[in-house]
């Protein structure tokens, strides 16, 4: 399972309340439950009270004959009825304003796949795994999925949307803290099995989390300038996040065991046999060509299923990554 | 004195040596095979219901028992997931949905008529083995090819998987051939096989409630095999329907999956009202308070019903105004429902209440539904519904309505007919416990679920936020307690056929119909035609004024 942060919890029912929609799902959610409290005691007071005033003491006794009245039946028709209306508004209220994204709004396009999240912001930068936002601004997340149905949740946002394969979806916040949150995945998606060894690796629905990283406005601006990227680890341990959370472990094992694509095990410098019957010798040409276009060459014996990269890896990235590879001997 | 007051002699409180019954007019398994008696059809069912329900609840058991850590408990990812889709798929499809219409509606409903069987006997005794071979093939296919998406069989996940998605909607596809089947033979029967005397308004609200039940098989059921034709054109001539990848639309599937699943919510909620209205008003011997309201809101309902099948998908991605229109339109099915509940209690209210089994499991019926009742209002609001949809709030939520309402009302219902289907009273202490136990049990399975979810805990989770383990524990250990709970019931039951005394015909002091035939019922229910002078819970009539005692 992946780490992420913990929910705070700042209530009984509720999560930490830190967008500036949060504040209006939750007085939507006081509404009603305040609601269903007292209709609930309307309801379970009498039932108590009338269950133990009214037990047989003997037989034969005589009962009401009072089978209706018009009046009380108005009454808890139209009355609830009322109730009901303001609720529906009450709802409809903080969904208008989840709904319609401010103008000017800072736009990342989320991408869903089993079982990982990607950002990519209006620069080209992409983050996998996770989404740094400017606390205060409000951002626009476009999502769509490369497979199956997944759902983005923050729940101390109170925002959820499904993404959808085929589809664009999307909602918006601004973050009223500086602070690590958990994105959760809330559409059943499936589980690999068996799962990879590492642990690490997310293997399913359940483990598909990110995380959100509210910083202050300079601090995004400055991460949004570097590409995302802290220049003062070593490449192939950049790599080494890079591989985990741009979900390659899904098809290729670090370990030797076959799965969907190849081993990396003992890859660079390796004899590759193609499927046109041609072989080559595993360099970081090679290695570069295959991530971002993995359809030049493909090996025998798997299927050709691997998404391009192009466009999304920064060169940086394609670097460490390859650093890493090479690591693995 | 009551209701049949054409059959001398049917109303004493210690039966003659077994008269001829349905049970022993004919011996052998072939007779029980070949049976048209709808009492014989009705038993079939109750058995074959109660074990698809214990499977499904083996596969609770199971499930709850791997959230007791937030890693691997004791089964693997892919194992968890087939063990929920096994416990919502059995539970829905196999027990929930025919349980009541087919064991308790088919054994009744002729006899609160006044009828000696439903209008198509033979159709009915199809109807059974449409639902046999329907389970069989769902559950054979569940077993050998494993099945993983869940219940609700969400496109494209349950196109990409492997598993035996065509195969299990084919299985339920014919176990819905068998809901249309018993729904048809219902509503005929109830427009047609009356006895003399036996006005709409004088049928006990039990069939009201099945009456609209029926509406809602015969007219939403189809749709489910639409649905199935579907994505077989899909899979076999690859015409992009709900996969996205021949161009298709997967909130198209939503559409159509609610379209029959949101009524079939009702086919599963509106039997446990029915059973309600009976258990208040008989063991309180009171006139039910608002008869007629009750009996058109069960309709309403049903209508209602057919509207309001996107509050399911706030977040799916379908428009805005859709979402919204939805919302408004479910708002409406909680008008019927709070006029059921203010009607059953105002029942209570100047009655004569015995404590029995029945009365403590309709007693528990009002609670728990009343919670799972309001609790639908969060998730009903547009604003509430996206924070909590697809967590731990919804399924406690389901699990109140579903569980806490049409299976508690069930339980609560066998054992009030339970005496007049075999002929043999159960201990009513153990009774006692059992309702006092799954009373219990339930809520701290669930009442904790509502606060996970609430916090952010989403459904379908093999792993999770290590915060949430100590509310999950509690959640696994109520469980154990419901378990626990319909053993002692199961054992209750069953020891009465071995060890129960004789019953009485009529041991709670019921009017309907189905009170004043012998127990158990002869195979043509009624020596003669009853002639119905009066309703069915005209307890302060003075003729009628003393129930069981008098004679």
């Amino acid at each position: 399972m992946m780490t992420a942060p913990k929910i705070d919890i700042d209530s009984f029912w509720l999560p930490k309340a830190t967008s500036t929609l949060a504040g209006q799902v939750d007085s939507a959610w006081n509404i009603v439950l305040y609601t269903c409290i007292v209709f609930f005691l309307l309801l379970m007071v009498p039932t108590g009270y009338f269950l133990m005033k009214y037990r047989r003491k003997k037989e034969g006794e005589v009962t009401s004959a009072i089978d209706h009245s018009t009046t009380i039946e108005v009454v808890w028709t139209t009355i609830p009825l009322g109730v009901l209306v303001v609720l529906f508004f009450v709802g409809l209220t903080p969904w208008v304003s989840a709904k319609v994204a401010p103008a000017g709004a800072l736009e990342i396009n989320v991408t869903a796949k089993k079982w990982n999240w990607s950002f990519q912001y209006p620069d080209g930068t992409v983050s996998a795994g996770k989404l740094i936002v400017p606390k205060g601004k409000p951002v626009k997340l476009t999502l769509s999925s490369v497979d199956v149905i997944h759902s983005f949740y923050v729940p101390e946002f109170r925002i959820k949307q499904d993404a959808v394969p085929g589809l664009y979806t999307s909602l918006w916040f601004e973050a009223t803290e500086i602070k690590d949150l958990t994105v959760l995945c809330t559409e059943y998606c499936g589980n690999a099995d068996p799962c990879p060894k590492d642990e690490s690796i997310p293997c399913g629905h359940s483990d598909m989390l990110a995380t959100v990283s509210v910083l202050d406005e300079t601090k995004f601006k400055e991460w949004l300038e570097t590409g995302g990227e802290d220049k003062s680890t070593p490449p192939a341990e950049r790599g080494k996040a890079l591989f985990a959370s741009w979900g390659c472990a899904t098809c290729h094992s670090l370990d030797g065991s076959k799965a969907t694509g190849p081993t990396m095990k003992g890859l660079f410098g390796r004899k590759e046999e193609l499927a046109d019957g041609s072989t080559v010798s595993v360099d970081e040409n090679y290695l570069r060509e295959s991530i971002l276009v993995p359809t030049a060459k493909q090996v025998k014996g798997f299927p050709l299923v691997m998404p391009t990269f192009q466009g999304q890896l920064k060169p940086s990235q394609v670097d460490a990554l390859i650093a890493f590879l090479k690591e693995q001997k | 004195m009551a209701q049949g007051v054409a059959v001398p002699g049917t109303h004493e409180d210690h039966p003659s040596p077994k008269a001829k019954n349905y049970i022993n007019a004919e011996a052998g398994v072939w007779s029980w095979l070949t049976t048209v008696d709808h009492k014989r059809i009705g038993l079939m069912y109750l058995v074959s219901t109660l074990i698809a329900f214990a499977l499904g609840g083996f596969f609770a058991i199971l499930v709850r028992l791997e959230l007791l850590t937030p890693k691997k408990t004791f089964m693997s990812g892919h194992m968890y997931n087939q063990a929920f889709t096994l416990h919502g798929a059995i539970m829905v499809f196999l027990f929930i949905i025919p349980s009541v219409p087919g064991a308790l509606g088919n054994f009744l409903l002729p006899i609160m008529v006044g009828a000696k069987d439903v209008a198509f006997p033979k159709l009915n005794l199809m109807s059974l083995y449409l639902y046999w071979i329907g389970a069989l093939f769902t559950l054979s296919s569940l077993v050998l090819g494993g099945l993983e998406t869940g219940w609700t069989f969400y496109v494209p996940y349950s196109s990409t998987t492997g598993g035996a998605v065509i195969a299990v909607t084919f299985g339920v596809f014919v176990m819905g051939f068998s809901s249309i089947l018993t729904g048809l033979n219902f509503v005929v029967t109830i427009h047609k096989l009356r006895a003399p005397g036996m006005g709409w308004f004088r049928l006990p609200l039990f069939l009201w409630a099945t009456y609209a039940t029926s509406l809602v098989q015969i007219l939403a059921t189809p749709v489910l095999a639409i649905t199935l034709l579907l994505l077989l054109f899909e899979k076999a001539f690859q015409i992009g329907i709900f996969d996205p990848k021949l161009g298709g639309d997967p909130v198209l599937f939503q559409h159509f999956f609610w379209f029959y699943s949101h009524p079939a919510v009702y086919i599963m909620i509106l039997p446990g009202f029915g059973i309600a209205s009976e258990l208040i008003a008989v063991h309180a011997h009171r006139k039910v308070f608002g008869y007629r309201a009750i009996a058109f809101s069960s309709v309403a309902i049903a209508l209602i019903g057919f509207l309001v099948w996107g509050h399911h998908m706030f977040v799916s991605g379908q428009s805005e105004l859709a979402s919204t229109i939805f919302s408004a339109l479910t708002f409406l099915v909680a008008v019927p429902t709070g006029i059921k509940m203010f009607n059953w209690i105002s029942t209570l209210w100047r009655s004569s209440i015995a404590w029995t089994t029945p009365m403590a499991y309709a007693a528990a019926f009002l609670f728990l539904f009343a919670i799972g009742g309001l609790t639908g209002l969060f998730c009903g609001m547009l604003g509430t519904d996206m924070h909590i949809h697809d967590t731990y709030f919804v399924v406690a939520h389901f699990h109140y309505v579903m569980m806490g309402g049409t299976v508690v009302a069930f339980v609560g219902g066998l054992h009030h007919w339970w005496p007049k289907m075999t002929g043999k009273m159960y201990s009513d202490k153990l009774g006692k416990l059992s309702a006092l136990l799954l009373f219990v049990g339930f809520n701290a399975t669930f009442f904790p679920q509502f606060i996970l979810g609430s916090r952010g805990m989403p459904r379908r989770y093999y792993n999770y936020l290590d915060q949430f383990q100590p509310l999950h524990q509690f959640s696994t250990v109520g469980s154990w307690i419901i378990g626990l709970a319909f053993l002692v019931a199961l054992y209750n039951l069953l020891d009465s056929l071995k060890n129960g005394a004789d019953a009485p015909d009529n041991p709670w002091g019921g009017l309907s119909l189905e009170w004043q035939t012998a127990t158990p019922p002869p195979t043509e229910n009624f020596p003669v035609t009853p002639r119905v002078t009066h309703g069915p819970y005209d307890y302060s009539d003075d003729r009628n004024a003393t129930g069981a005692s008098d004679s």
